[in-house]
């Protein structure tokens, strides 16, 4: 446990930390209408006193934006993340360990799926299911499954080549113990860093769908669609695009630092 | 006498807070063979790169010490030496061979892009010029059609090929001195004894002084004049080589050439028996057959064969055959070895008898049992009678489990009780403290990972234990103790062990019946002294000829032994091998015809 407290550690646990409390408890503390209150004499005002972030162009603060935009930006990415590795691991671990037609079957349809651009797929799926969060989640969960699920396969591929694997086959491990106490515990570290990035990818893309209509809804603040208003003003107000870009960074290198720490944690030859 | 051309004062290397090399000093003189032993972790890799001063790309760092370096036009301190000079050095008067063939050569240049390289840099040697002499150097190594080889990539060529082509590229500027780091240690042994004749012929027609760095004592004694022996960073003894073996003084010099197994010791002798270690007063018991022998193991015409796929669609258009139509018999109590070189299919004997891969026809019968009929729930209840201990003890632990979850594994799978109780037990027996049992693998050396998986291949009472090259990547002080403890459970607990090994000597030392593969097949099989003593086929003989004997009278650098490459195990699909037929020469011992 004392590989937590490194430097990294403390920095990227508390970055963690730090986001997950303003996503889950900002909403608690600062009115709602915050995010979406308009002032009007002040549109893309620079940092001052009263807007300490600025506001956007409809004269909307952006330290309120951003600090009550984060519950949906994190839920939506942390959600569809946890949906692609629920659907992902079973589909990548079971394809690499077994392999042979098993393999084949799983991989053209992952296949299949990395043929669309995650976006389209995304876009699809959430125009089929129907505009709403839940379903944006599901969507950009789907979209993300054959990134994770070919990472873990190939993974778990070479694991299952490995000569521990084959000993404890000697010695009698049946399938399922075999996965759960040789393949697995192998194979983490590569899927916490990619699970991490995914986050990234997610925030981004659940402004992808915003922009489209499909994910949070105007006047409702989220990260993404932050972002995408800015698009416009980055040469007169460039805070627009940095204060959500920053937190989106933040974030993200706050999840990668402790995700490292964490793969440090779990492996028990890093001393 | 001579100046010696490199002197070692004093040397000292560190890597960050650990001093890997403390305070060496030895010379070599021009025309002579400097070996210098140790096993791993001894300091003495990292003396041969530190005179070539590439210890500091590797993050260490000379911290004291002078490297005298005897060249035209005076004396030069290699640890001083700036970068341009190192750069006119390396590869131009001191030439180094590492140890992997496969890897220290590039893949996508041809050999003679790679050999004219050092030509141009070092001589200015180019075009034809350059060409010629690559050709030469190819021709002094001894490669057979030098032409062709020239424009030839490095997998076209054989591992003992490749060889001799970075031996070569050693040569090239005909350096005063060769650094050859565990040259032949990669190599099988009738290709090592090739390569160690050779460097001993390069070297009396140059007279170039050779720096050879081993952990093998039998190659120590075959190639030194003179030896220097080192252990944990320091030289704890030197000397000539008949001195080094006849009259060892230092203690641990003592206790590694004990530790050796050497070819032609165990003759007259009618049972295996551990080996006598410095430190241990009783005489060795010997492991003695059973009088009237059991059969445990039966195997009949075993044949095993891996698909080789090719063109567009992935056809199965040939096939390797690994095993082909072997039989034999494994006795309760008794160990059996299977021995030949890398790719004769003793591996894959083995693997096929567990059936961690599927053979294609013959029969394996445990205790009565057909191993082969059995369904896959059956196979698995099978395998508490018969365990495997693998080659390489870092690979064979899961780096994510704890010792006692590995060594209870095969207990957890057959629902056998009180699992822990039985491990601390088996920890006992291996001699490992109880206390690692709550440790991960990493945490320890190879020996006692490889007592670990002795344990685990241990813990259900298995009636047959298949050991696959279990002590060949050991040092050979911990292999000592390995194959005693192993050959202590034998006796004790009436264990079969089917030993595979490439090495003749340990083979030697612990089998009851030796068998020897080539291609696939046994091509000859019999009691060990038959084997030993009086070998009948070409092949066992020429093997038994080319195994390096770990004393200086006997040595068997004669020249070129010229061992014909092995031809390929690929045929086509269509191909019907012949059955091996055999000859019986004496009482069980049966030589293929």
């Amino acid at each position: 446990m004392a590989k937590l407290f490194t430097l990294k550690g403390i920095v990227g646990g508390s970055i963690v930390l730090l986001v997950l409390a303003i996503a889950l408890f900002a909403p608690l503390v600062i009115p709602e209408s915050y995010a979406t209150q308009m002032d009007m004499r002040a549109r893309l005002s620079g940092p001052t006193a009263t807007h300490i972030f600025g506001t956007d162009q409809l004269g909307r603060d952006l330290f309120y934006r951003v600090t009550l935009g984060a519950q949906t930006s994190i839920m939506i990415a942390g959600t569809a993340v946890l949906i692609s590795l629920v659907i992902g691991l079973p589909l990548g671990v079971i394809s690499g360990y077994f392999g042979g037609w098993i393999d084949n079957v799983l991989m053209r349809l992952v296949d299949t799926l990395l043929a669309f651009p995650a976006l389209l797929l995304a876009l699809t799926i959430s125009a089929v299911l129907g505009p709403n969060l839940t379903n944006t989640i599901i969507a950009i969960g789907i979209a993300f499954t054959p990134f994770l699920a070919r990472i873990i396969r190939g993974e778990a591929l070479r694991v299952a080549q490995m000569p521990y694997v084959e000993a404890a086959r000697a010695a009698g491990t049946n399938d399922a113990a075999m996965i759960l106490r040789h393949i697995l515990p192998n194979i983490m570290p590569p899927i916490i860093v990619q699970a991490t990035i995914s986050l990234a990818f997610a925030i981004l893309a659940e402004a992808g769908l915003s922009f489209l209509g499909l994910g949070t809804q105007p006047p409702d603040a989220s990260w993404g669609l932050m972002i995408q208003a800015s698009r416009d003003y980055l040469d007169i107000a460039p805070w627009t695009a940095l204060v959500p870009g920053g937190a989106v960074a933040i974030t993200v290198l706050g999840l990668n630092m402790f995700g490292d720490v964490l793969r440090d944690v779990l492996d028990p030859r890093a001393s | 006498m001579t100046d010696p051309i490199v002197i070692i004062d004093q040397l000292r290397v560190g890597f960050g807070d650990t001093i890997a090399v403390k305070d060496v000093s030895f010379s070599i003189n021009p025309g002579e063979t400097v070996c210098v032993v140790g096993e791993s972790g001894s300091g003495k890799s990292v003396t041969s790169l530190s005179i070539m001063r590439l210890v500091e790309f590797g993050g260490g760092a000379i911290l004291n010490g002078r490297l005298l370096l005897n060249r035209e036009g005076g004396v030069l301190d290699l640890a001083q030496a700036d970068t341009p000079t190192m750069r006119s050095i390396r590869g131009n008067e001191i030439g180094m061979i590492f140890q992997e063939p496969m890897t220290s050569l590039n893949p996508v240049f041809t050999i003679e892009r790679q050999m004219t390289d050092g030509l141009r840099l070092h001589l200015g040697l180019t075009g034809a010029a350059a060409r010629a002499r690559a050709l030469e150097l190819l021709r002094d190594v001894r490669i057979p059609e030098p032409e062709q080889r020239l424009k030839q990539y490095p997998h076209e060529l054989s591992g003992g090929m490749r060889q001799r082509v970075v031996i070569a590229i050693a040569m090239a500027c005909r350096p005063s001195l060769l650094i050859a780091d565990e040259p032949t240690t990669a190599l099988d042994v009738t290709i090592q004894a090739e390569i160690l004749a050779l460097i001993n012929r390069l070297k009396q027609e140059t007279g170039m002084a050779v720096m050879f760095i081993t952990h093998d004592m039998a190659v120590v004694a075959q190639i030194a004049d003179r030896v220097v022996v080192m252990y944990r960073g320091e030289v704890v003894e030197t000397g000539a080589v008949t001195d080094i073996f006849a009259n060892p003084q230092h203690e641990y010099t003592r206790a590694l050439l004990a530790a050796v197994p050497r070819l032609g010791e165990m003759h007259g002798k009618a049972a295996p028996e551990p080996m006598r270690l410095v430190g241990q007063n009783h005489a060795p018991k010997p492991i003695l057959a059973r009088e009237t022998p059991t059969p445990l193991l039966e195997v009949a015409h075993l044949t095993t064969r891996f698909p080789v796929r090719g063109g567009p669609l992935r056809r199965h258009i040939a096939n390797v055959h690994a095993v082909e139509d072997v039989s034999f018999t494994l006795n309760k109590g008794e160990t059996l070895s299977l021995v030949g070189e890398s790719g004769c299919g003793k591996s894959s004997c083995g693997r096929s008898i567990l059936r961690l891969v599927n053979p294609a026809s013959g029969s394996i019968k445990l205790d009565g049992v057909d191993v082969l009929a059995q369904s896959k729930s059956a196979l698995r209840q099978m395998r508490r009678d018969m365990q495997m201990i693998f080659q390489d003890p870092f690979a064979s632990l899961n780096p994510y489990m704890r010792l006692e979850a590995q060594v209870t594994e095969p207990m957890r799978n057959f629902g056998m009780a009180d699992a822990s109780d039985r491990a601390a037990m088996l920890f006992d027996r291996v001699e490992l403290p109880r206390s690692y049992m709550r440790r991960f693998p990493h945490e320890l050396s190879g020996g006692q990972r490889q007592r670990i998986a002795i344990a685990r291949a241990l813990s259900v009472s298995p009636k047959l234990i298949i050991a696959d090259e279990a002590v060949s990547a050991l040092d050979v002080s911990v292999q000592a103790q390995v194959l005693n403890l192993m050959m202590e459970l034998q006796a004790d607990l009436n264990l079969s062990f089917l030993f595979i090994s490439h090495d003749m000597a340990v083979v030697e030392r612990v089998s009851h019946h030796v068998a020897v593969m080539y291609l696939g097949r046994i091509v000859e099989i019999g009691p060990r002294a038959a084997i030993f003593d009086t070998p009948q086929h070409a092949y066992t003989k020429a093997l038994l000829k080319a195994v390096p004997i770990a004393d200086p009278a006997k040595r068997n650098l004669l020249g070129d032994l010229n061992f014909k490459p092995i031809p390929s195990p690929v045929h086509p699909r269509s191909y019907v091998p012949e059955a091996s037929t055999y000859e019986t020469v004496a009482q069980g011992h049966l030589v293929l015809r």
